[in-house]
């Protein structure tokens, strides 16, 4: 059991994920961290689980560990997600089913088993993660910008399911930020998308924890089923 | 085994007792109807199943999804009684020991 606010965070081996993790775990929440791989830091007040965000059975199971160890869970960050820049015309199957696995089912399972714990003490934040490409409509992106158009239905319904048991589900969509998952994109590309922007510049991660903060606040009671766009998108 | 399985459906409606807006009383033992002609509603269904997978995980050390594409599919549900229910966790749980 424990006193401080238990938060968990999804894909914190990099980017933003890993700096969520760094900045929650500094402001004294206990995080619960998870991907894929092997993570190369040490944190205080940071627990990790490698697993798949989309395989049911291991996500329960850290859920289940989750419970009998600190007895309550008041956030979730559904921040895990993959994509691949790629005409459609060039997009295996294996890649959509791997994009839409992890983005929008590793979403789904984490929110059902999150609000199965934070229903008991009637509170819970959850957040997700969509993105700039599903407004800009973004060419090369096509599974992706679908999925995360998929998390922005699903926050909005999960937000009206959740509302009874005390838990709110809004999601924040960063511009782009500079990580991975815009790796493959041509700089000259970059500069046409930025342009597109209210505020022409790649995001910082610590303006979406700025969003983050604004959800999470106990008092923040009324705010759920929004989608909150940066960059002037 | 079922005995104990029963034991924690009881104890997950005492536990959801009180958000419940019609009480379920549990005179008939297992016959106790819940949902599908019984007093649970969607709502109330959703609170005592959760409940009960955290009740049975706890006594049984064994993680169990009751609400899965098998239950939703069956002729007759399993949500229906008290008894239902708890002949439909016995399966789920022996399936689950025997892996």
């Amino acid at each position: 059991m424990t006193d401080k606010p238990v938060m968990i965070i999804t894909g914190t081996r990099k980017g933003i994920g890993k700096y969520l993790a760094e900045y929650y775990a500094n402001k004294e929440f206990q995080v619960i961290g998870c991907s894929r791989g092997h993570i190369d830091f040490e944190l205080d007040n940071y627990l990790h689980f490698s697993l798949d965000v989309s395989e049911e059975f291991p996500v329960k199971k850290m859920f289940s560990e989750i419970r009998k160890k600190y007895g309550q869970l008041d956030i979730l960050i559904n921040n895990a997600g993959i994509a691949s820049m790629n005409h459609s015309l060039l997009t295996p199957i294996s890649t959509a089913r791997k994009i839409l696995d992890t983005n929008v089912i590793g979403t789904f399972i984490f929110s059902r088993e999150a609000a199965k714990l934070m229903k008991k003490n009637h509170f819970g934040r959850i957040i997700n993660f969509s993105t700039f490409a599903v407004p800009f409509k973004l060419e090369g992106e096509a599974i992706y910008a679908a999925s995360k158009a998929a998390i922005i239905t699903l926050t909005e319904i999960l937000a009206r399911e959740y509302a009874d048991f005390g838990i709110t589900v809004n999601a924040v969509a960063p511009p782009a930020v500079q990580t991975d998952l815009i790796r493959g994109v041509p700089k000259e590309k970059m500069q046409i998308l930025l342009k597109r922007q209210a505020i022409s510049r790649y995001g910082d991660p610590k303006e979406v924890c700025n969003v983050i903060d604004f959800f999470i606040k106990p008092e923040n009671e009324m705010v759920t089923g929004q989608i909150i766009n940066l960059g002037g998108v | 085994m079922k005995e104990k399985i029963i034991n924690n459906i009881y104890k997950s409606i005492e536990e959801i007792y009180e958000s419940m807006d019609v009480k379920i009383s549990l005179e008939k033992g297992i016959e106790t109807q819940l949902f599908g002609g019984g007093d649970l509603d969607s709502l109330g269904l959703v609170n005592l199943i959760v409940s009960v997978e955290q009740n049975i995980e706890d006594e049984f050390n064994v993680i169990i999804t009751i609400a899965d594409d098998r239950a939703l599919s069956q002729k007759h549900s399993p949500f229906r009684t008290v008894g239902s229910l708890a002949d439909y966790i016995e399966i789920l749980l022996k399936e689950k020991l025997n892996d």
